[in-house]
């Protein structure tokens, strides 16, 4: 039975066809995720291409509105930019942070996790005890606090031009127990199995045990929280970019367009801010129910209790 | 149980340690004392003498106590742009974000509590299933983007609210309060119904998830085969003993309420801790920032070991596993 025949017959994807949710989320999270990274392609204006950009387009609202103009669907910004080019390269930065993050909290909290859980005694005491802590103040604090600190090492130019990457790490840091503490109890589930004796009596090294023997068979739960967490990281990014400690508005993601539209929604332009927001709750709620969708059927408690 | 609450505040003290030594050295690395005091035309060798004589060339370390020593008398340096010591500021600016954390608090007891309790009893009727689906997509909305669709409804098009500050505030012991002029609670309801609303969802869920799965139990059964008033049954005998796990999960969330004050005091431009610490940001005002992280860091260790030891006289279980 070959890879294809063997998933097409799986209780996964039997339940994903008879869930009209998760198709649904997923077909657009999927169409959403595929319209960001081809921006350049579909989207009718280059935001980053200063030549294309009038300021004397700005501030004009959706074309389906009296002073719309028929080259802006959803209208322009306070630049002048096509205010659907700018959330599709938004999106496609939202996209790239919370999923590079949510990679680099995996890699920091599988880590720990996995030499807690395997190693136990005192490194797991002093391992675990750190995530406590960190685990006992809010992550959007340590975000917070995180950037502030950064913004003022770099200086505002150079975190601006580093706030990709830096907002990897942010969020990466902020959130990595989570991972730790998932990891460190499936871990702590495996290790006394059967296959993990077997090995260790034919003499393999613990390293090896780790990786290849005992990390496969904790990647189910792993796999779960990370689709909520791709979620949570575009939200953090989010709040951070408002609070404008995160994309400046000249790489704009979501959060910055947002926080960029805010004070002219006094003047009345309230589609700058409310188009990303829209855009931001929808691709947001998506992964969520997928998550959610995914967690209860990857629970074996759930379909064979 | 004394042996308990003693190795709580032990760690209590190791974890103060851990983040007033991160503050420090965020404060070493990036912050200038010397640049913060003196203007531009200060030479060198004033700077230098400066330096010496607040100890700034000492090593790290001895720094580092000096550091704990003057945060243990409540001394975390001062702000340069206020001109004031930190503490002083902070502490200045704590009664707006623990008033708007207040409110807040009470809109979400006074809603989550009937709403989840009528859906769980109701599940099926129309208002439970506009609420189940209103709060799966309310978790996927940021508070601030509720703050800004609130004010535009609200206080730009219909101008019934105000939309920013915090209004009149009366001085009672030092403390300024809004909830004592009209004005300052007109301008209390729009941040605190968006600081509600990120919590909103979840409680309803959780007094909803809890209050069905209590009613599914024997003795409920029981008291209906009584024939007990039904609104007996349900307020009385159900309801109570949903109370706890949801209270126990409310002592948690206050903390995570607190770090979106941050955004919603931004959006409101509410003047709390919150807002303080973006513009301190702004300002690159480092004594400030690393004051800000320290206080906010006893808070969340006071916070966390009083649930802690509260937990440990509810539930021996906590006391037993914590002890070997």
């Amino acid at each position: 039975m070959n890879t294809w025949q063997r998933f097409n017959n799986s209780y996964f994807f039997y339940s994903f066809k008879r869930d009209p949710v998760a198709i649904a989320s997923f077909t657009i999270f999927i169409f959403l995720v595929g319209i960001s990274f081809l921006a350049p392609v579909v989207a009718p204006f280059n935001p980053y291409d200063t030549s294309t950009i009038d300021i004397m387009d700005s501030e004009l609202p959706p074309n389906w509105m009296e002073e719309g103009d028929d080259r802006f669907i959803l209208g322009t910004d306070i630049q002048g930019r096509d205010l659907l080019s700018t959330m599709l390269y938004g999106l496609r930065t939202s996209v790239i942070i919370g999923i590079g993050a949510v990679l680099f909290q995996a890699f920091l909290g599988i880590i720990v996790g996995l030499t807690a859980g395997y190693l136990g005694g005192k490194i797991d005491a002093f391992l675990m005890r750190i995530a406590d802590i960190q685990f006992s103040i809010p992550y959007l604090i340590v975000a917070i606090i995180a950037s502030a600190v950064f913004q003022i090492a770099f200086g505002v130019d150079r975190f601006e031009a580093l706030a990709l990457p830096l907002l990897v790490i942010i969020i990466g840091i902020s959130e990595w127990p989570k991972y730790a503490r998932t990891v460190r109890a499936s871990v702590l589930g495996e290790r006394n199995k059967e296959y993990v004796e077997a090995a260790r009596v034919i003499g393999l090294n613990r390293r090896l045990i780790m990786y290849r023997h005992i990390l496969p068979n904790t990647m189910t739960p792993v796999l779960v929280i990370s689709t909520i967490q791709v979620a949570q990281a575009v939200m953090s990014e989010a709040a951070l970019s408002f609070l404008g400690l995160g994309m400046p508005i000249t790489k704009p993601s979501l959060g910055s367009l947002i926080n960029a539209g805010f004070e002219y929604v006094f003047s009345g332009s309230w589609w700058i801010t409310l188009f990303p927001g829209i855009l931001l709750v929808l691709f947001t709620l998506v992964i969520i129910l997928f998550g959610d969708w995914l967690r209860d059927v990857m629970n074996p408690k759930l379909y064979k209790g | 149980m004394f042996a308990f609450i003693i190795r709580r505040i032990i760690q209590a003290v190791i974890v103060m340690l851990v983040i007033s030594f991160i503050g420090f050295s965020v404060q070493h690395s990036i912050g200038d004392p010397v640049r913060d005091m003196v203007g531009e035309r200060v030479s060198e060798a004033e700077r230098e003498a400066l330096r010496d004589k607040l100890g700034l060339n000492d090593p790290f370390l001895t720094q580092y106590f000096r550091f704990v020593k003057n945060a243990c008398y409540g001394d975390l340096g001062i702000s340069y742009f206020h001109n004031k010591p930190t503490m002083h500021v902070i502490l200045r600016k704590a009664p707006a974000t623990i008033e708007l954390i207040f409110a807040t608090t009470i809109i979400i007891l006074l809603i989550t509590f009937p709403v989840g309790v009528y859906s769980a009893i109701n599940p099926n009727s129309w208002f439970s299933r506009v609420v189940m689906g209103v709060s799966t997509i309310g978790v996927a909305v940021p508070v601030f983007l509720t703050a800004i669709i609130l004010i535009y409804i609200f206080g730009v098009e219909l101008q019934w609210l105000p939309a920013f500050g915090r209004g009149d505030t009366v001085n009672i012991w030092g403390w300024e309060t809004g909830f004592l002029t009209k004005d300052g609670l007109l301008h209390l309801i729009l941040p605190s119904i968006s600081l509600a609303s990120i919590m909103l969802p979840l409680y309803i869920r959780l007094i909803r998830s809890e209050m069905m799965e209590v009613l599914e139990t024997e003795y409920i059964k029981f008291a209906w085969a009584k024939g007990l008033n039904r609104y007996r049954v349900w307020l009385l005998h159900a309801f109570k003993n949903t109370l706890l796990p949801v209270i126990t999960v409310i002592g948690v969330e206050i903390g995570i309420l607190f770090a979106f004050t941050l955004l919603t005091e931004t959006v409101f431009q509410w003047q709390g801790m919150g807002f303080m610490f973006l513009e301190a940001v702004e300002r690159a005002d480092t004594a400030l920032i690393v004051a800000y992280l320290v206080i906010v860091g006893v808070m969340f260790v006071v916070i966390n070991t009083l649930v802690d030891v509260i937990y440990g006289f509810v539930n021996p279980m906590v006391r037993i596993t914590g002890s070997k």
